[in-house]
């Protein structure tokens, strides 16, 4: 047999140089001062309690996000894998399509929208409400498309045969629709949970930057060049969402062919 | 006098204007192993699950213990079913597999009547472990689905439906998928747990063998009809029809001329049988490759040739020729190739069914100057009709709407002609073929008549005013028009 290692040189060097050398770098930034002696200060500069505050409004936005994008989310990939429902597929693509648009274009047309609704960041309430939907409606296709794709998957004649065994239509939905997509909603939930804790300028551009999330903290540090504390912010965020990717992905394996996971 | 478990009355399912099933009437008995045969497509699936409640019927009722289920929904129903790929939840063991409606199953409340609670966790674990034992299935509790062989996940698949104890259990071709060895151990087995469960069983397959090794009651469906409904030796000895006897089992079938009372005609030879039919009438006459017995030439009622010879285990299987008809038979006695041997039948082997004649049907093929050949002679035809949209080009090849293009020399066609579509000529020379009448029946306004050629017996039947005689001799014309032709389906299906 041939030897093919070789073939494979290519994307070593591309994972050494966009992957592995600029991880090893932040960690290094995040544990040294700038004059390169070692500290832990990067990080309990990080854990100050405004920026900590800074993380759980993160944290609050990213789990908001992902369920509401969920609950808007399963119900229609639902509709959309159905054959009946949706028969050209064509639906499928117009749920999809804002993805396509420029991301500046659409948070502004957005955001002039929700202003013709009066819904705008003059008090907390109104705050929260626009940058939720912002964040919902950018997000929403990320949550469609691996949850489409699993439920394309799904075995019907096992629906049925939980129906032959006497599940009425909520525990059909409860005890076989959800675990059997299981790994649609956690990579649908990946995929929304980890971008939305940074993608500061949803924040920024709907909540006239009065809401700061890890985006934002990160973002300033890097402009005022102070290298060392951004990474070690990085770093944290990082931590946080590996922590949050293992919990998950903990779960019973279900039959790999049913794909939709990202991870 | 047994009871009525399940009864079907009148029920047809259509999915648009396509008509799957048609008018059925059906009953099972308590307690019975009926199978429901039938080549796919047939609607034996569909007829399934509207016992099970997938499907609710376009029209007709379903009765359980004479209640009305038609539109009961599926988790409502005392019925189970084992589904042809399992249909595991492949997120659960096999524990819960067969736990899953345990779990949600009610019973009656000993302490507070009239009330309904949920199984206590030992009671489910007792009969979790009941199932896992009929099955054979003990130690595998614990165990992943996806770890499980074809065999051993249908094993789980039947423990899951049987330990719900249902009045009825359905079975949908649950062997498919299984090899040949571990089928015929699960046949044995399921028939073992029929007897043990006591339960009514319901089983759907298109393998007739299956269907006659388990079961009481063999219902037969072919296009959503209901062929015949029997015990597993009345279908194989007495078919209904001549589908029936082509599906179960190996036939010869052939058309025959009844030529009096107890007397058919067919291979060229008349029989003496043991059914009465009107004279003259065509039927079709079944007979088992078995209950041919081949004897040395002329010792027979008639003589015919070894074409070829297969060893099968047991016996020889023998294609025999009479002229173009072939002869299938069985035997265990050795007789060479191209040898030519005397046949007999005994007269109570030999199966005649009527036959519904509304057309005149051959079987035919097409020459290589795109006529069609059949029944003794050659007519000239429309080749085109036998694909849509195509025609002709210069060279005689047909060319596809698609644009294939189609050499349909030696095709074999199915011809069709109606009673009507025939003329006859005194003149003998004037016809495309010749023969003699040998029947002209009035019926009223028009005479039937049946014109049989003197090379191979072919029978012409056409309604016509004038009147023949017995005898005469006469020509048949047929316009190319009136041929109607389809190509022929091979008959592999079984």
């Amino acid at each position: 047999m041939l030897n093919r290692k070789h073939l494979s040189i290519p994307y070593a060097l591309f994972l050494l140089s966009f992957v592995v050398t600029p991880l090893v770098l932040i960690i290094v930034y995040s544990i040294t001062t700038p004059d390169w002696n070692l500290t832990i200060n990067n990080y309990k500069t990080v854990f100050t309690s405004d920026n900590v505050n800074t993380l759980f409004t993160s944290l609050f936005i990213a789990i908001i996000t992902t369920i509401v994008c969920l609950l808007i989310g399963y119900p229609l990939a639902y509709l959309l894998a159905d054959r009946q429902v949706n028969k050209s597929k064509v639906f499928v693509y117009f749920f999809v399509m804002p993805m396509w648009i420029n991301f500046v274009l659409r948070s502004n047309a957005t955001k002039e929208l929700l202003d013709l609704f009066n819904i705008n960041a003059s008090n907390t309430t109104g705050m929260y409400i626009c940058v939720f939907i912002a964040m919902v409606y950018d997000y929403l296709p990320f949550v469609i498309l691996p949850l489409y794709s699993t439920m394309l998957k799904l075995d019907k004649t096992v629906i049925e045969a939980a129906r032959d065994l006497g599940a009425k239509p909520s525990t059909v939905f409860v005890k076989t629709i959800i675990p059997l997509t299981m790994p649609g909603i956690i990579s649908a939930s990946t995929m929304v949970f980890m971008p939305t804790m940074c993608s500061y300028v949803i924040t920024d551009v709907f909540s006239n930057q009065k809401l700061q999330i890890m985006g934002n903290l990160i973002n300033q540090y890097f402009n005022a060049a102070q290298w060392n504390y951004g990474s070690a912010a990085s770093i944290v965020l990082l931590v946080i969402l590996f922590i949050i990717m293992r919990v998950t992905s903990n779960h019973k394996e279900v039959d790999e062919s049913v794909g939709g996971r990202v991870w | 006098m047994a009871q009525k478990s399940i009864e079907i009355i009148n029920v047809s399912k259509s999915y648009g204007n396509n008509v799957v099933i048609e008018n059925l009437n059906l009953y099972v008995n308590k307690g019975e192993f009926v199978t429901i045969l039938g080549p796919s497509g047939c609607g034996k699936s569909t007829t399934l699950r509207m016992v099970a409640g997938f499907e609710i019927p376009t029209s007709g009722t379903i009765l359980l213990n004479g209640k009305d289920i038609t539109k009961l929904p599926p988790h409502k129903r005392p019925i189970n079913t084992v589904f042809q790929r399992y249909a595991l939840f492949p997120h659960l063991d096999v524990y819960d597999n067969v736990a899953f409606g345990l779990k949600l199953k009610k019973v009656p409340n000993e302490k507070r009547s009239g009330k309904l609670r949920n199984l206590t966790p030992e009671e489910i674990d007792e009969k979790v472990m009941k199932a896992l034992k009929i099955v054979d299935l003990e130690d595998f509790e614990n165990r992943d689905i996806a770890t499980l062989s074809g065999g051993q996940q249908q094993r789980v698949a039947i423990a899951r439906a049987i330990v719900m104890e249902p009045e009825i259990l359905l079975l949908d071709e649950p062997l498919g998928a299984l090899d040949l060895k571990m089928r015929k151990d699960m046949q044995i087995e399921l028939k073992e747990m029929h007897k043990k469960l006591g339960i009514t069983f319901i089983y759907v397959t298109h393998d007739q063998e299956e269907a006659l090794t388990m079961s009481d009651t063999i219902v037969v469906m072919n296009d959503g009809v209901i062929q015949q409904i029997g015990r597993p030796n009345q279908i194989y000895d007495e078919p209904a029809n001549a589908f029936v006897a082509d599906f179960i089992g190996e036939s010869n079938i052939y058309t025959g001329t009844v030529m009096g009372s107890k007397r058919v005609r067919f291979l060229n030879t008349t029989f003496t049988c043991v059914d009465e039919f009107p004279v003259n009438e065509k039927v079709d006459v079944v007979v088992r490759p078995e209950d041919i017995d081949i004897l040395p030439k002329d010792n027979g009622l008639l003589n015919a040739k070894i074409e070829s010879r297969i060893f099968k285990g047991i016996h020889y299987q023998y294609i025999l020729k009479k002229g173009k008809a072939e002869i299938e038979v069985q035997s265990t006695d050795k007789f060479n190739v191209g040898e030519e041997v005397g046949i007999s039948i005994d007269p109570d082997l030999i199966h005649i069914m009527k036959k519904e004649v509304t057309t005149n049907v051959f079987e035919g093929y097409i020459d290589k100057n795109n006529q069609v050949c059949f029944g003794d002679g050659t007519f000239m035809c429309d080749v085109t009709q036998l694909y849509e949209g195509s025609h002709l080009d210069e060279n005689g090849y047909l060319i596809t709407s698609d644009g294939r293009q189609i050499d349909l020399t030696d095709v074999d066609v199915v011809v069709n002609v109606g009673f009507n579509d025939i003329t006859l000529t005194d003149n003998e020379e004037d016809g495309m073929v010749y023969g003699e009448v040998i029947s002209s029946i009035y019926k009223g306004d028009h005479y039937q008549v049946i014109i049989r050629t003197f090379d191979n017996e072919e029978d012409y039947i056409l309604d016509t005013e004038y009147t023949y005689n017995i005898n005469d001799r006469v020509g048949v014309i047929i316009n190319s028009d009136k041929i109607k032709m389809k190509l022929k389906v091979s008959n592999n299906a079984k």
